[in-house]
């Protein structure tokens, strides 16, 4: 499921090539609407004075997620070794639960949707949503 | 194993009453009013079958689904996503017994069409996507939470029949 073929990683390049100059945007948009729309992933951020999706914190949150998808772009050949921190990061100080890196994913694709309608088109769509699992992947390695 | 999708799974048993907030009644008739049903349709399962390819094992008689541009002008898959619409404007229209109103269709993916009943989660993703690109800025974190909620009403009552 999660192998990305030359395709699928030309594809994610050339998609994020277009679309990184708004990564700040996408997010933000995409936590504030993880906030919204599962609430129960409010729990890893009750360290904020402010919780709300909108919040400088929650937007503060959105652009180190997507520097890390951003950086993932980059070592794309081999996340594993690439994500090695990060997943340390994840696995013991953090302590996410990974089926929240798929709700992530989710958001990062609606977002996607919203402000690229006619970039993200399915092949787009299914090359990025392997990506982002992969990524999951990568950051679930140290977990145990 | 396929994984699943991230549609919100419901605690309700079949005893309890979905509770929707005017908010979430109106925006759900609102989304519906404002979407044309062949271009959403169609859109959501051509997008489906790209995706999650594995769906296609439900359209072998569908002829030519070999690669994104065929499914996306394959004149079967237009007419089925369209009456996928027509089933969910069903839902739209009886927010308050949608496990009733969908008991004969969730008999007919159980019994006749063996649709594993995953596969509904999968289909309502590909639909919010579209419905994103469609209303792009409005369709705003909270219409999101209602959209998928409603989603989630009808995937599981969809999933209710099947023993």
């Amino acid at each position: 499921m999660t192998t990305l073929t030359a395709k699928d990683k030309q594809t994610v390049k050339a998609f994020w090539a277009k679309v990184s100059g708004k990564s700040e945007d996408i997010g933000a948009d995409a936590v504030a609407r993880m906030l919204v729309v599962y609430p129960q992933t409010k729990i890893y951020f009750s360290h904020w004075p402010d919780q709300s999706p909108n919040s400088p914190a929650a937007r503060k949150h959105g652009i180190t997620v997507m520097m890390g998808v951003g950086d993932a772009v980059t070592k794309m050949d081999d996340l594993k070794e690439g994500l090695k921190e990060l997943s340390q990061l994840h696995a013991f100080t953090l302590r996410v639960d990974p089926g929240n890196f798929k709700i992530l994913s989710h958001n990062i694709l609606v977002v996607m949707a919203v402000m690229f309608p006619t970039d993200f088109t399915p092949d787009v769509h299914v090359s990025l949503d392997k990506f982002l699992a992969a990524v999951s992947l990568a950051l679930s390695e140290k977990y145990r | 194993m396929p994984e699943n999708s991230v549609s919100a799974d419901l605690q309700t048993g079949s005893d309890k009453m979905v509770e929707w907030t005017d908010f979430e009644r109106d925006t759900i008739k609102d989304i519906f009013s404002r979407i044309e049903y062949d271009v959403v349709g169609p859109a959501a399962l051509a997008r489906c079958l790209v995706v999650y390819p594995w769906t296609q094992r439900y359209f072998s008689g569908f002829g030519n689904l070999y690669n994104a541009a065929a499914i996306k002008g394959n004149p079967m898959v237009s007419k089925h996503g369209t009456t996928i619409m027509h089933g969910l404007d069903r839902a739209v229209k009886n927010l308050d017994d949608i496990e009733n109103t969908y008991t004969e269709l969730s008999v007919l993916h159980s019994e006749k069409l063996h649709v594993d009943p995953d596969n509904f989660k999968l289909l309502a993703d590909c639909l919010t996507i579209v419905v994103a690109a469609q209303l792009g800025k409005e369709f705003t974190g909270e219409v999101q939470a209602a959209f998928q909620k409603f989603l989630a009403v009808v995937v599981s009552s969809l999933g209710r029949q099947y023993h």
